[in-house]
């Protein structure tokens, strides 16, 4: 049986979900193999064989660390040259997808990016994507070489079925062409307790209605009491109520939760593009007017700083008995 | 230094967008076409580079239909000293490999010291254009950019990650993308909009970009569109007004969704 390639998400040790979810999603197109990137495999190794991984393909060391995106397209490339696998599976996000563009040129394969779903159809790979803002929605599939994919958080329910996860190191020396940009520095901006907004179930998100960086604070006590995600709008972010890096839209994270809450935000285009695949959206907003109430499956017209405390107070009589 | 900014034409956001029938391609014709929100971003960086690196030019690169030349139009009002517009009936359906594959050779025909792109598109929101184009030039990618700092020679910005940001240095030539934060895109003067008729623009076909014809174009795609649907509109919700119990109700809807 072909190998599946999924290149693994991870922050040193620590998997991420998503990696989990693309394990379970390449089972049915042949045996999952696990690659990983950078330093941490030995810890991160027992959630690979939890989710199916036969193998994992490990190429750590400061070059693999030192780079910007072209070391990853590297191993995929070389280990796709060795295994011809049956297709190479990453999660959806900015750095990946530029992974996988890379690679579809170094192999000359078809790429799609944002897949919502996976299936097998006619013995090939068809992926679903959602486009245009969510109004249409695609299947498509790869002509050329071997199918590169990238797939959101959240497509699927991860599975585990125990494997192996045997590591095997990359043998591979990085060419002088993949060192072009160096890292120099990596500034992490803390999320704290709370769960990661593109992974994240349920995902609360406040807009410019809040007023002020102290009016966000709201957000983010509604979303502990919830145990979710807190998102903001470019206008809270643009304010510097909230960092950049918890902006949903189409120039910050794109979120596919069970629920989005949206409050005080408006709905403008690009902010829809990052959440319209939401599965339950709620909208808070005192204007009936707003864009955003075309999305919500549950809508309430008025003050966010009446109809919050008092959802969270509800909320908390309901876990407190 | 020789900059180059690439530009694409796009349906406007707003507007309907539909696939066709027949091809499963864009339906170009029937909305309003713009340019690239992001890549108004994309000419705004590079006339600043251009500002502070004397005897700097900026060329605008589209690839696209005759209607493309309207984001041509856009950019050199803005300050872009010239253009170059990649047409050919050929190029109709392209996907985002066989367009990287074009723009990579009229990048080599032209010359580059620094292509600037927008981090990705509204329409196809790929979000891999330079890092293709890198690896087809084998130049150093230095994308998603919220901050980019040159001399002429070395490079080195601030890339915007999934969890903060990450200082990356490279030397030029180089191809680099940035993202919506980086600056304000001014907007173009009644003089810049006068200047612009009288600037240079250069129409390439395939044939003049050494572009093999039977490796772009639709049929020649890596991918294909297998089906395609309209979604049906989100069925309409259920939207209350707050009479004092607002909390209340998204409390109870929540339960009803198994949510708490
Ligand atoms: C290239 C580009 C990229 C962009 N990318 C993104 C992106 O990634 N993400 C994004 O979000 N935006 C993005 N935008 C910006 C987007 O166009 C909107 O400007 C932005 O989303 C608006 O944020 P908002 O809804 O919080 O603010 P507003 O549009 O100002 O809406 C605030 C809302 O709060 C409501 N409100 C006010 N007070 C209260 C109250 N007390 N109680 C309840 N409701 C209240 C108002 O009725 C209003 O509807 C982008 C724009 C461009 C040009
Ligand atoms: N047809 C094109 N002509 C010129 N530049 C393009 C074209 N397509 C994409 N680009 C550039 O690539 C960026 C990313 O686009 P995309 O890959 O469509 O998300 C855009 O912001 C442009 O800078």
């Amino acid at each position: 049986m072909a190998e599946v390639l999924v290149l693994v998400e991870h922050s040193g040790a620590d998997v991420k979900k998503v990696t989990g979810e693309l394990l379970t999603l390449a089972r049915q197109f042949g045996a999952p193999a696990a690659v990983w990137v950078g330093d941490g495999s030995s810890e991160g190794q027992s959630r690979l064989a939890e989710f199916g991984a036969a193998k994992v393909y490990v190429a750590d060391g400061a070059d693999f660390t030192g780079y910007a995106t072209a070391p990853d397209a590297e191993v995929l490339a070389h280990l796709t040259g060795q295994v011809s696998p049956a297709a190479v599976l990453m999660a959806s996000t900015g750095q990946n997808k530029e992974v996988a563009g890379r690679l579809a040129v170094k192999t000359n394969s078809g790429m799609l990016c944002d897949a919502v779903g996976l299936v097998s159809q006619d013995g090939k790979i068809v992926a679903e994507q959602s486009v245009f803002g969510g109004s249409t929605v695609v299947h498509s599939a790869v002509k050329t070489g071997t199918p590169i994919v990238t797939v959101r958080p959240n497509s699927v329910a991860a599975e585990p079925a125990p494997a192996a996860a045997e590591l095997t190191s990359v043998d591979l020396t990085l060419p002088e062409s993949a060192r072009g940009a160096r890292v120099t520095e990596r500034v992490v901006q803390e999320t704290g307790e709370r769960p990661e907004l593109a992974e994240a179930a349920i995902v609360v998100s406040g807009g410019r209605g809040v007023g002020s960086a102290e009016g966000f604070e709201i957000i983010e006590k509604l979303a502990d009491s919830l145990g979710a995600a807190v998102g903001a709008s470019r206008a809270v972010t643009d304010a510097g109520w909230y960092p950049h890096k918890f902006q949903v839209g189409q120039t910050g994270t794109t979120v596919s939760p069970q629920l989005y809450m949206a409050i005080g935000i408006s709905g403008a285009i690009q902010h829809r593009a990052g959440m319209q695949t939401s599965k339950t959206i709620i909208a808070v907003n005192k204007d009936p007017e707003a864009p955003i109430f075309e999305l919500a499956d549950y809508g309430v017209v008025g003050d966010l700083f009446n109809v919050v405390p008092q959802l969270m107070e509800d909320i908390q009589k309901r876990s407190g008995n | 230094m020789n900059i180059v900014v690439c530009v694409k034409q796009v349906p406007d956001t707003w507007a309907e967008r539909k696939l066709k029938p027949g091809d499963a391609t864009l339906d170009r014709e029937s909305v309003d076409g713009l340019i690239n929100e992001l890549d108004e971003y994309a000419i705004e960086e590079a006339l600043q580079i251009k500002e502070k690196n004397d005897g700097s030019e900026v060329t605008v690169l589209t690839m696209g239909p005759e209607k493309a030349s309207e984001s041509i139009r856009k950019a050199l009002s803005m300050g872009a000293d010239k253009a170059v517009h990649l047409q050919d009936d050929a190029l109709a359906g392209s996907d985002v490999l066989q367009t990287s594959y074009a723009l990579a050779q009229v990048l080599g025909q032209i010359g580059f010291d620094l292509v600037v792109l927008g981090a990705e598109s509204t329409d196809a929101r790929m979000g891999s254009m330079a890092a293709m184009l890198a690896e087809r030039l084998g130049v150093p990618q230095l994308s998603l950019a919220s901050e980019v700092e040159t001399d002429g020679s070395s490079i080195s910005i601030h890339r915007q990650s999934e969890d903060g940001f990450w200082k990356v240095e490279g030397s030029l030539p180089a191809v680099i993308s940035v993202v919506e934060k980086i600056n304000e895109p001014r907007y173009p003067s009644f003089k810049g909009i006068m200047a612009a008729k009288k600037k240079p623009m250069q129409v390439m076909s395939c044939a003049d970009a050494g572009i093999d014809t039977s490796l772009v174009g639709l049929a020649n795609a890596a991918t294909e569109v297998v089906d395609f649907a309209e979604r049906p509109p989100r069925e309409a919700g259920t939207i209350v007004k707050d009479e004092g119990d607002g909390g209340s109700n998204v409390a109870e809807f929540l339960v009803t969704q198994k949510f708490i």
